[in-house]
């Protein structure tokens, strides 16, 4: 049994960009919100530090300054309009979550306190500046709670643990709505809509130590990429220094920002050698490869020396407990190690993705060198590629990103609602779906699907990681080869309709496959280093070549085809990037 | 700082953190099973699984189900105490799942899902009527008094207020270890009252009376017969009792 609705628009994820959205859809068209997870389990909430902007709260600042942070510590990939305009709207963005009633840690005077973040410096990289607004180590709890609390108080409607599985379009490629699959029955929905925001969250899951959640397994981006739209950047994957050793959990770039420094297994603040300005402030990318770097000349620490430490015992235990009271938490419960007297072992964790479903400003995905913008289609947060991050986030960023275009998605993709009509819809528009998960329901014996992941995982992170050459990546091709077969044998051993979340992780498993695929084929061809994308082979960024965005395109034999856009220049000229 | 007294410090704490990774135990797991496509009632299965020390429960559970029974269902997420999605009753006790390592609870272990909500597979439980009793409260800032251009202020001390509240994660490990809402359908329990609190004692907010009103009829805070279960449970540490007498002192003073 096949349930059909329909919408003006939808919203696929209900995590910050999700809900964001829907609160700028839901005041003005019929909107739904499809969401594998109730929304306040979205990773939104897993964000810690804080969300920039320029206030000037606590000491000089500029949207200026940030514009031309986030571009450089982008290492020049970003689109500098499309940076300019997040760090112009940042600022309103702001007021606008605190007037919802975000809970800000305040100034002495009552105003939102501010923080040092990597990377966000004063006048050009004179110094660090203190342009994170944040609620102690949990702004994206903060940021998630509130969302949906006015979300409540709009009465938006959810879908929640309905798996979306498709996109539809029509055969002149326009956005028709979704399929989607109903957890706690096994039916599928066809949901018809104008206007489709995908926004699903990244990827982390393809690599064995990740800061991501579970749930993180590419869905937005590898439905989007079956469809015909192509994934811009991404090669471009940010690894954090410091997630926790052997587990991947975040440790807040915040510990820094309050004074934190980061230690070889000698206790040496290597920082200063590779960072001299800004030291343990240095963006994510420059740490992370500090981090390799010391692990290859053999001041890693623990059982296969590599790991590095986080040590904060020299802050003011007040500090620690106002400011960073869950990270030293996370420290205590799953290492069994006191923060405020011993280093933490940490070890970098791929953490985010740049790269994503390509968009304009205004969250419209677009395709091609010309941005040819597909009529109805909009994709917003860690799934999509504005690109604002280019090939390294500064943290707090993200955060931005969900609100700044979010926001901008739901308003435009509430426009497009209001003016275009509903497109008919394929024939048996379930079908393709529904043979999909048969295939894998009636099949009796196969693989393993968590074996697979499992070897995935492993192999992305030993070839895939923050240093990566052709002959490794060549051999990840190959073993993405072997596990593509294998995954079109799994079996699983769930056959039944009600919550069957062993399917469910069998369909995430194909999605993470093809997340990684693209992955590969950009990191393959783009021989330069840029960012968080580090070829040993090819250790200098190469302007000349490669200041251009690359676009992975399916081909109908599943094999990855790429097409190049350039990047939107302004007024910051590609430099040497320094700290 | 002094290399040699720093590179001592860092192999303290390696020794902790690592020494998970050489050892295994092994953790036997007695696990409530209920499927409504088998049949109308629960079942108790047992698996044993050789993990690390330090593995956290939920990722025994994952252990389980990807290499002993693919059937075995549970809701789980960030994996590391953030999303709320694995609250269960473990050992007779509400905790999440990744919040538990297998060393704190071997070598045998009791899994169920939490009680009071209708169980739908396994360890997932029916989420809406707890999220309904949240609904309930108004849970989201109200201010009709203008928007200021900026920020509204807020000095430090009324931030610290409703701080602990804030930290809910909709869990529910709280109100369905409270032996009141098991006992009957009506009270809200305590984590709508939380999530009342967080606005009541928020001094931007301006809709506390209307909070007050609702929780003071007969689904609200004086059915807390104080019994602390919620406070135990929590698995962010907020003082959920505390939070409770405060709603009840405003109601009964009004004050706040």
């Amino acid at each position: 049994m096949t349930v059909t609705h329909t919408y003006d628009a939808l919203v696929i994820g209900a995590g910050g960009a999700g809900m964001r959205a829907a609160i700028e859809l839901s005041d003005r068209v019929k909107t739904a919100v499809i969401s594998k997870l109730y929304p306040t389990r979205s990773h939104t909430g897993a964000a810690q530090g804080g969300v920039c902007a320029a206030l000037g709260n606590t000491e000089e600042d500029h949207p200026e300054w940030h514009a031309f942070d986030t571009v450089k510590g982008g290492d020049y990939l970003t689109d500098q309009p499309a940076a300019q305009l997040m760090t112009d709207e940042a600022v309103d963005a702001i007021y606008q979550l605190e007037r919802w009633g975000l809970p800000f840690n305040r100034t002495p005077d009552g105003r939102i306190d501010q923080r040092r973040f990597g990377g966000h410096t004063a006048n050009h990289g004179e110094r660090p500046v203190r342009r994170a607004c944040y609620a102690a180590d949990r702004t994206g709890h903060m940021i998630l709670q509130t969302l949906y609390q006015q979300c409540v108080k709009r009465d938006v409607r959810f879908f929640n643990e309905f798996y979306c599985l498709d996109l539809l379009r029509t055969p002149g490629g326009a956005t028709a709505g979704v399929v989607a699959y109903e957890l706690a029955t096994g039916e599928l929905h066809v949901f018809r809509a104008k206007s489709v925001v995908f926004a699903t969250g990244g990827y982390g899951r393809m690599f064995r130590v990740t800061s991501n959640a579970h749930a993180l397994t590419g869905d937005g981006p590898a439905i989007a990429y079956r469809r015909g739209i192509p994934l811009e950047d991404m090669e471009m994957f940010q690894f954090h220094p410091t997630g926790l050793a052997r587990l991947g959990v975040l440790l807040s770039e915040a510990a820094r920002g309050e004074g934190g420094i980061v230690l070889n297994a000698d206790g040496e603040r290597f920082m200063e050698r590779y960072a001299p300005t800004i030291k343990d402030l240095a963006p994510r990318d420059m740490v992370s490869r500090a981090i390799y770097q010391e692990i290859k000349e053999g001041r890693g620490g623990g059982p296969n020396g590599d790991w590095a430490y986080l040590d904060i015992t020299h802050l003011d235990p007040r500090v620690i407990e106002e400011k960073l009271p869950d990270i030293t938490e996370f420290a205590r419960i799953y290492l069994k190690v006191e923060p405020t007297k011993e280093p933490v072992p940490i070890q970098p964790t791929a953490h985010y993705a740049m790269g994503g479903i390509p968009t304009n400003v205004d969250g419209q995905v677009v395709l091609g060198a010309d941005e040819t913008v597909v009529p109805g289609l909009y994709a917003a947060g860690e799934c999509a590629c504005v690109s604002v991050h280019g090939s390294n986030r500064l943290g707090t960023n993200s955060l931005l990103d969900l609100v700044v275009f979010g926001r901008r998605a739901g308003a435009d993709a509430a426009r497009h609602a209001a003016e275009a009509p509903l497109e008919p819809l394929p024939d048996h528009p379930e079908r393709e779906t529904l043979a999909v998960l048969d295939a894998i329901l009636t099949r009796d014996t196969g693989d393993n699907a968590a074996d697979i992941r499992t070897e995935l995982q492993d192999a992305m992170f030993d070839l895939a990681f923050v240093v990566r050459s052709d002959e490794g990546l060549s051999k990840m091709r190959e073993i993405l080869n072997g596990l593509r077969g294998r995954f079109d044998r799994v079996a699983i051993t769930d056959k039944g309709a009600v919550y069957n979340t062993d399917l469910m992780e069998t369909v995430e498993l194909g999605y993470l496959l093809d997340c990684a695929e693209t992955l590969v084929a950009g990191a393959l061809v783009r021989t330069e280093s840029r960012g968080a994308h580090y070829r040993e082979d090819h250790p200098l960024r190469d302007d000349a070549n490669w200041l251009k965005h690359t676009l992975a395109y399916r081909e109908p034999d599943g094999s990855v085809r790429m097409e190049y856009k350039p990047v939107k220049l302004g007024p910051y000229v590609p430099m040497e990037r320094k700290y | 700082m002094a290399s040699a007294t720093a590179a001592d410090v860092v192999n303290s704490s390696d020794a902790r953190a690592v020494g998970a990774a050489r050892t295994t135990i092994t953790l036997q797991l007695k696990i409530r099973r209920f499927n409504p496509e088998v049949g109308d009632d629960s079942w108790w299965d047992e698996f044993t699984v050789e993990c690390d020390p330090l593995e956290r429960l939920v990722e025994v559970l994952h252990e389980v189900k990807w290499h002993h029974d693919g059937t075995l269902s549970f809701r789980r997420s960030c994996s590391h105490g953030i999303c709320g999605s694995d609250a269960m009753l473990i050992n007779g006790r509400n905790a999440l799942a990744c919040k538990v390592l297998a060393e704190d609870v071997a070598p045998k272990v009791t899994i169920e899902p939490m009680r009071g909500l209708p169980v739908l597979k396994d360890l997932i439980v029916d989420m809406d009527s707890f999220m309904d009793g949240f609904k309930a409260v108004l849970p989201y800032l109200i201010n009709d008094s203008g928007e200021p251009d900026k920020e509204r202020h807020q000095s430090p001390e009324d931030r610290a207020r409703y701080d602990d509240t804030t930290k809910c994660i909709l869990c529910a490990a709280c109100t369905t270890s409270c032996p009141v809402f098991w006992g009957d359908g009506e009270y809200v329990g305590p984590a709508a009252i939380v999530n009342a609190h967080r606005f009541i004692f928020d001094s931007r907010d301006e809709a506390g009376r209307e909070r007050l009103k609702i929780l003071s009829e007969k689904t609200g805070v004086f059915r807390c017969r104080t019994t602390f279960n919620c406070t135990d449970a929590c698995p962010r540490g907020i003082e959920v009792t505390k939070a409770i007498q405060e709603v009840k002192r405003a109601i009964l003073f009004e004050r706040f």
